[in-house]
């Protein structure tokens, strides 16, 4: 049977390159990093390569990036690092409605500590409005953290003309944005964003799990969120991920060099995707902004029916796809993404995510827009609600 | 190196990944690349690997599955251990107690818990490095809600009575008890399952597998807070997606491990005796820092009359790895604290050296040693008034 995996936003395969890459630091180059004789200066060099990589990929100073277990610790760290080392000048935390669970989750848990937290509604394409961000300063506003494209709808955020409005304030409000989805996409820099921290995932540019980055702006005051050893310059503790670390480099440095390729082909067979599903199905809704949106990503609701049948169903044809964020894909709850842009419960169930990546062809688009709308119809058929014709 | 014989002593600080642990990771990076919370078969194929590793893991250890959980590795483990309990059970009191030779991601944990308000008792330890029973007793009152001790020192090797200790805080009821195994795991036999143990503390890369995972065990039951929120992935205590490969690596090199543990033990406590027995038979002035039974892979010793580092970096040119104490805190400057605790002079501290065992090493490995270290301690000896 075919196989195409059309879930890229949830993992990517890792690229043989990345491998490669890698493997020598598992066996023959295997030193601790903090250890002071030639394996372990050796290791500590080959960091500082991956960081150079990671760095110039997102416009910043390698010293201003470090390494992290992956995007979650990444933003958990950004956002309780600012809040905790802050507090004096402030307990106010602005974010959205539509942030990652680990960003939603992390500003739920700083209320239960005392921080007050606005999470800005977003119009019906997944966008917040810079005014609203500005509107919701207070004296009290310490952080802004707003993500740089949504994982779910592929909505890319205004994050450019925040970050300049935020510049115009008279007080510093530190600006964090979750690039988990944009880094490798679409251009990430983050003199261009405005940002002072960013948060960058490797398995979701086709390196390994178990690393990411958080980009830390010169001069920020955050605290450190894992301590111990005397790692990543006292800010991160923690025995050095090298193989990981250098994976992420090499997927970095990668990415960056085929970033317009991989955007255009991506951009072309996602048209191609929307334009051919919305062609030959009849009530289905497209998620997210219709231009301003990651080159990978569709998403659509096609009404009456569950979003669970119709995983289950294309997983039988041999396509992997998602019904939204991967981590919440075993809960029941409808996705709050696509209930804040407004969709009722009842279609915001039928929601299907197809994210695309390097290794998808023409031919897998046509596979799925063959096979699709055979599924839909039948799980329509065995829907009470369907109205169904000539009955 | 070229042709220079290579020998690596620095097994505590970190080791070379065994060929079945890459295997492993290599599957699940490649193959089996799937998002594990992701219900489409490539999920379903990463959730199994995680499942099974996690089953293996605690078939090693005699706990339940559901009683691990994976993290990024040792510290991540430990911070999570000490900062969760206290966060959850400062209903209970907000006194803490820990030894003074844990390693810095328990104790940088204790100090910022000090700062918060927390109160701290830091156990002492004797001249071996074991700490006194007696004082823990005493130490611990109503208002305890944590002890975190480790079982194996990383720079001593001293194993602590965790058993024993184990005893003596149960009779506490609102305590629970952390051990830090990082260095006893795969090394020792472990009793994690043991009656008064709540919380443990495992990493992978000390055990020939892969750095950036470890995981904590927690008791059945016993509720800690989480570092990280997220996905809810872990049962909720650990977000962040599963390192799919790291986990499947892990539990490649705990099979080893547990597999091969007395034939290793044995291997490692022959070298280390063998080397021990010739370094204070044959170069004067050495003074062995740690117990005499301690854990198999690890022996301290000091050179005295040179400094560490210099001996360090004197052995590497021969192509010998060693340490001048714990990896973590090498960078930093100031005097090991393991040693100070036990009431080791200064003199004995700037001239130590940790030698750190595996079961691949050789008696020819310990034997070239010898002769190395004999003579640049002598020629080192000539340039250090004493």
């Amino acid at each position: 049977m075919k196989r195409i995996y059309m879930d890229h936003a949830g993992t990517t395969p890792m690229r043989k390159e990345v491998l490669e890459a890698m493997l020598p630091y598992f066996t023959e180059k295997f030193g601790n990093a903090s250890t002071v004789y030639s394996y372990g200066r050796e290791a500590k060099a080959t960091i500082e390569e991956a960081r150079e990589k990671v760095a110039r990929l997102v416009g910043a100073d390698p010293r201003e990036i470090f390494f992290t277990s992956g995007g979650t610790e990444s933003d958990n760290w950004a956002i309780r690092g600012i809040a905790h080392a802050n507090k004096d000048k402030g307990n106010h935390i602005i974010t959205t409605s539509i942030e990652h669970h680990a960003v939603l989750h992390t500003c739920e848990d700083l209320e239960k500590e005392g921080f007050k937290v606005t999470y800005l509604p977003v119009d019906r394409y997944g966008l917040v409005k810079v005014e609203d961000v500005i509107n919701a300063i207070t004296d009290e506003t310490i952080l802004v953290t707003i993500m740089h494209a949504n994982n779910e709808i592929g909505t890319i955020e205004p994050i450019s003309e925040i970050g300049q409005a935020l510049k115009k304030l008279d007080r510093k409000v530190y600006f964090h944005t979750d690039a988990v989805q944009t880094v490798g996409k679409i251009p990430v820099k983050v003199d261009e964003l405005g940002v002072d921290l960013l948060s960058i995932s490797a398995h979701k540019i086709y390196g390994p799990k178990g690393v990411g980055a958080l980009y830390i702006r010169k001069g920020t005051r955050i605290k450190p969120f894992m301590t111990g050893g005397a790692q990543e310059n006292k800010r991160r503790a923690g025995t050095e991920n090298v193989p990981g670390i250098v994976g992420l480099g090499k997927a970095a440095e990668l990415a960056e060099r085929e970033l317009e390729d991989h955007y255009k082909k991506l951009s072309h067979l996602r048209d191609k995707l929307i334009k051919g599903i919305m062609e030959k199905i009849p009530h289905v809704i497209l998620n997210g902004h219709p231009t301003q949106r990651l080159p990978h990503n569709v998403n659509l609701c096609f009404e009456y029916i569950e979003g669970e049948s119709l995983l289950l169903n294309l997983d039988m044809k041999g396509i992997c796809a998602s019904s939204g964020s991967a981590c919440t894909s075993g809960s029941l709850e409808p996705s709050h993404v696509l209930l804040a842009i407004g969709l009722p419960h009842e279609i915001a169930h039928g929601s299907l995510r197809l994210t695309l990546g390097r290794d998808n062809t023409e031919e897998d688009v046509d596979y799925v827009l063959e096979v699709l709308p055979g599924i839909v119809e039948k799980l329509r058929q065995m829907s009470p609600l369907f109205p169904k014709e000539g009955r | 190196m070229g042709e220079i014989k290579e020998v690596y002593l620095d097994n505590s600080a970190t080791t070379k990944v065994a060929k079945e642990a890459v295997d492993a990771m290599v599957q699940a990076l490649t193959i089996d690349f799937g998002n594990p919370s992701s219900l489409h078969r490539k999920g379903i194929e990463a959730e199994r690997i995680v499942s099974k590793s996690r089953e293996a893991l605690a078939s090693f250890l005699g706990v339940k599955a559901r009683e691990i959980y994976f993290t990024s590795g040792g510290t991540e483990s430990n911070n999570l251990a000490v900062k969760g309990t206290a966060y959850a059970r400062k209903r209970y009191g907000k006194h803490l107690i820990t030894t003074a030779i844990e390693h810095p991601s328990v104790l940088d944990v204790f100090k910022r818990l000090e700062e918060e308000g927390f109160s701290v008792t830091y156990l002492g330890v004797d001249y071996s490095g074991h700490i006194n029973l007696e004082e823990l007793e005493r130490a611990l009152k109503p208002d305890t809600i944590l002890v975190s001790i480790m079982y194996v020192n990383n720079e001593v090797g001293s194993i602590q009575p965790i058993e024993a200790a184990a005893e003596i805080i149960a009779k506490n009821k609102n305590t629970l008890f952390h051990v830090d195994a990082v260095q006893a795991f795969g090394k020792i036999p472990l009793i994690p399952h043991l009656k008064g143990i709540h919380l443990m503390s495992l990493s992978a890369h000390k055990i020939y597998g892969p750095k950036g995972v470890g995981a904590l065990y927690v008791r059945d039951r016993i509720k800690i807070m989480p570092l990280f929120n997220g996905g809810g992935q872990e049962a909720g205590l650990r977000s962040g997606t599963e390192n799919v490969p790291g986990i499947a690596g892990f539990s490649a090199a705990s099979e080893l491990a547990f597999k091969n543990m007395a034939a290793w033990q044995a291997r490692m406590r022959e070298l280390k005796e063998r080397l021990k027995d010739r370094i204070l038979a044959e170069i004067p002035d050495t003074v062995v820092n740690g117990p005499d039974n301690g854990a198999p892979h690890i022996l301290n010793i000091s050179f005295l009359g040179t400094r560490a580092e210099v001996l360090l970096h004197a052995l590497e040119s021969h192509g010998i790895y060693v340490s001048t104490g714990s990896a973590c805190s090498s960078h930093k400057k100031g005097r090991s604290h393991v040693l100070a605790a036990m009431g080791k002079t200064a003199e004995e501290i700037d001239s130590a050296l940790r030698f750190s065992f595996s079961p691949l090493l050789s008696q020819e490995d310990i034997d070239y040693t010898v002769e190395v270290l004999t003579k640049e301690v002598t020629e080192l000896r000539k340039f250090i008034r004493r």
